[in-house]
C-alpha cells in the first residue's frame, strides 16, 4: 500500500497508521498535544482552531469510548460533531462505503474519523478523496480491522515521553492479546520509530502473530521472564470472543499466566508504570489491585488522549 | 542581521519602565505572550514596584492566520497561575505591528475569566496597524520597512537585544 498520509510538502494529511510515519511527524504531533492538555483546565475548554468545520465521526464499528473522546476533542477545537452510526443505517440499505463519503462530502464535511471493521477501510476514503482532488478532506483512522489504531498508539506513546522522558533508554513490555490488537500494532511502530531500544511482547503462541519478530521486538512466553527489568508494562484487553474458540483454555487460566498481580509487576522496574487501552477486564488480564494501584497511569491515558487528539485533528485542520 | 536604525533594548526597557512605574495596579498580573513578550514580563515583574505575579501566553490557538498557515512546530502552554476573572491585567508583547496577535492574545484571556482590565505594554511600537488596537506604554517608536520582522533576542547571560531581519525569516510575531 502506498501512504497517502503526508502531502508534497510532508506534511500530514491524513492519519492512518503509524507504520512508516516518519519519526519527525510524530514528534511534532507529541509536541503539539502537549499544550491542548491544558485546555482541560480552563474555565472555557475550547480553543477557535476548527470553528465552522464539520468533523464526521464515521463509526462502521461500535466503540463508545474511541468515539466519545474523538468528539470531545473536535468540540474542544470548536468544530461542529456529527456522529454517524453506519452499522445500522446506510450499509444495511447496500449503499457503498465511497457512496456513503460522497454524500458527507456533499453536505460540506471537513473531515472524517473512520472506525471500520475492515482494515484498509480510512485508507480507502483517503485515497478517494486524493483520486478526486479534494485535498481539503482530511481523514483520521479511529481503528480498522486489525491493523491500526493511530491515535490509540500517539497517546500511549505520550504517556510513555510524559512518564519516561527519553524513549532512547526503555524497555517496553507488551502484554496480552498481540495477533488481534492493532493497539498493540501501531504502538510497536511508534516505539521503534521513536528508537526504544527493547519492545517486548508477551503472550501465549496462540496469541502471537506468526512472524511477530519481524516486527523488531522480543518474544516471551513466561511474563515473570518478560516484565523483568521493565519500564512500561502495557496491558492489552482480552476479548472475550478468543475465549469460545480455541485460542484460549479459561478465563481463570489466562489470568493466572497472563494476568497482571502485584507480584508479577515486582519484576518490572520499581518505577515502572501500568498502561491499559481500555476497557478493561478486572481479574482477566490485569488485577483490581494493580489497575488502581501506584503505578498505573490508565486514567491519564485518556486524559492524554484528547489533548493527542486534538493535536492531529489541529494539524489536519490546515493542511491542504 | 542589521541592527542599524534600532534603539539598545535595555535603555528602551529602562524608559518603559519609567513610564509604567507609576501607572500601573501595584497588584497587577503581567502576562506576556511568546517568546519575547514572555522575556520582558518577567523583567518587568521585577524591575517595577508592587508585587507583579507573571502569567505567559502563547496565541498559537487563536491566530486568525491559522487555516492559511497551519500551527506552528513549538506551541508553547499559555500558563496563567492566578485568577484571571477580576484580575487588573498588563498583556506585554515585545513589537506592536499589526495588532492581531494582541486581539488573539485577548481572546485567549477571556476564555479564562473575565478580567476588571487589560493595558498593553511594548518595547517596540512599529505602526502598521490592521488592527484597532493601541499599547498603554511604549518603550520606544521605530519606523521600519515593510518587509522587515523587528525580532527581540535574548542572550545566554539574559541580556536583550533587538535586531531586524528579512520578514518570513524569523519567528511570527
Amino acid at each position: 500500500m502506498n501512504n497517502p498520509q503526508l502531502n508534497a510538502q510532508g506534511e500530514l494529511t491524513h492519519l492512518l497508521t503509524l507504520e512508516g510515519l516518519p519519526a519527525a511527524v510524530m514528534v511534532r504531533i507529541l509536541d503539539t498535544a502537549v499544550p491542548f492538555v491544558s485546555i482541560a483546565e480552563r474555565d472555557v475548554k475550547k480553543v477557535p482552531l476548527l470553528r465552522g468545520k464539520a468533523v464526521f465521526n464515521l463509526f462502521f464499528e461500535s466503540s463508545t469510548r474511541t468515539r466519545t473522546t474523538f468528539e470531545i476533542a473536535a468540540k474542544r477545537l470548536s468544530a461542529d460533531v456529527i456522529n454517524l452510526n453506519i452499522g445500522v443505517s446506510s450499509t444495511s440499505k447496500g449503499e457503498t462505503l465511497l457512496d456513503t463519503v460522497d454524500n458527507l462530502v456533499a453536505m460540506n464535511a471537513d473531515m472524517f474519523v473512520v472506525r471500520h471493521a475492515q482494515s484498509g477501510a480510512p485508507h480507502l476514503i483517503a485515497q478517494h478523496l486524493l483520486a478526486t482532488k479534494r485535498t481539503h478532506i482530511h481523514v483520521i483512522n479511529a481503528g480498522d480491522g486489525r491493523h491500526s489504531h493511530p491515535t490509540q498508539g500517539l497517546l500511549d506513546l505520550f504517556t510513555i515521553r510524559h512518564y519516561k522522558k527519553d524513549f532512547r533508554a526503555l524497555t517496553v513490555a507488551i502484554v496480552g492479546d498481540i495477533l488481534h490488537s492493532r493497539v498493540a500494532r501501531s504502538l510497536i511502530h511508534g516505539l521503534t520509530t521513536l528508537g526504544t531500544p527493547e519492545v517486548r511482547v508477551i503472550g501465549p503462541q496462540t496469541l502471537l502473530p506468526g512472524a511477530v519478530e519481524s516486527l523488531g521486538v522480543r518474544v516471551f512466553h513466561d511474563m515473570n521472564d518478560g516484565l523483568r527489568g521493565a519500564d512500561v508494562v502495557v496491558m492489552l484487553r482480552l476479548q472475550s470472543e478468543r475465549m469460545k474458540g480455541s485460542l484460549l483454555p479459561s478465563a481463570g487460566e489466562y489470568f493466572k499466566h497472563y494476568g497482571l498481580t502485584a507480584d508479577k509487576l515486582a519484576r518490572a522496574k520499581p518505577d515502572a508504570i501500568v498502561m491499559h487501552p481500555g476497557p478493561m477486564n478486572r481479574g482477566v488480564e490485569i488485577d483490581s489491585a494493580v489497575a488502581d494501584g501506584a503505578h498505573s497511569v490508565i486514567l491519564p491515558q485518556v486524559t492524554f488522549g484528547i489533548a493527542v487528539r486534538m493535536a492531529v485533528m489541529s494539524m489536519l485542520g490546515a493542511a491542504q | 542581521m542589521n541592527t542599524s536604525g534600532l534603539p539598545d533594548a535595555e535603555a528602551t526597557l529602562a524608559e518603559l519602565v519609567e513610564r509604567m512605574a507609576d501607572a500601573v495596579a501595584a497588584d497587577a498580573r503581567i502576562v506576556g505572550i511568546y517568546s519575547g513578550g514572555a522575556w520582558l514580563a518577567e523583567r518587568l515583574a521585577e524591575l517595577l514596584p508592587g508585587n507583579h505575579p507573571v502569567g505567559y501566553i502563547d496565541v498559537s490557538f487563536y491566530r486568525d492566520d491559522y487555516t492559511k498557515k497551519g500551527l506552528r512546530a513549538k506551541v508553547a502552554t499559555t500558563t496563567l497561575p492566578f485568577e484571571v476573572g477580576g484580575a487588573r491585567i498588563v498583556l506585554v508583547d515585545d513589537v506592536l505591528y499589526t495588532g492581531r496577535s494582541v486581539r488573539a492574545a485577548i481572546n485567549e484571556l477571556f476564555d479564562y475569566g473575565r478580567p476588571e482590565s487589560i493595558e498593553l505594554a511594548v518595547l517596540i511600537d512599529r505602526g502598521g496597524r490592521e488592527l484597532p488596537i493601541e499599547a498603554t506604554y511604549v518603550g520606544a517608536r521605530v519606523a521600519v520597512a515593510r518587509d522587515v520582522s523587528v525580532v527581540l533576542n535574548r542572550h545566554l547571560d539574559g541580556g536583550l537585544e533587538l535586531t531586524v531581519e528579512p520578514a518570513g525569516s524569523a519567528p511570527r510575531e
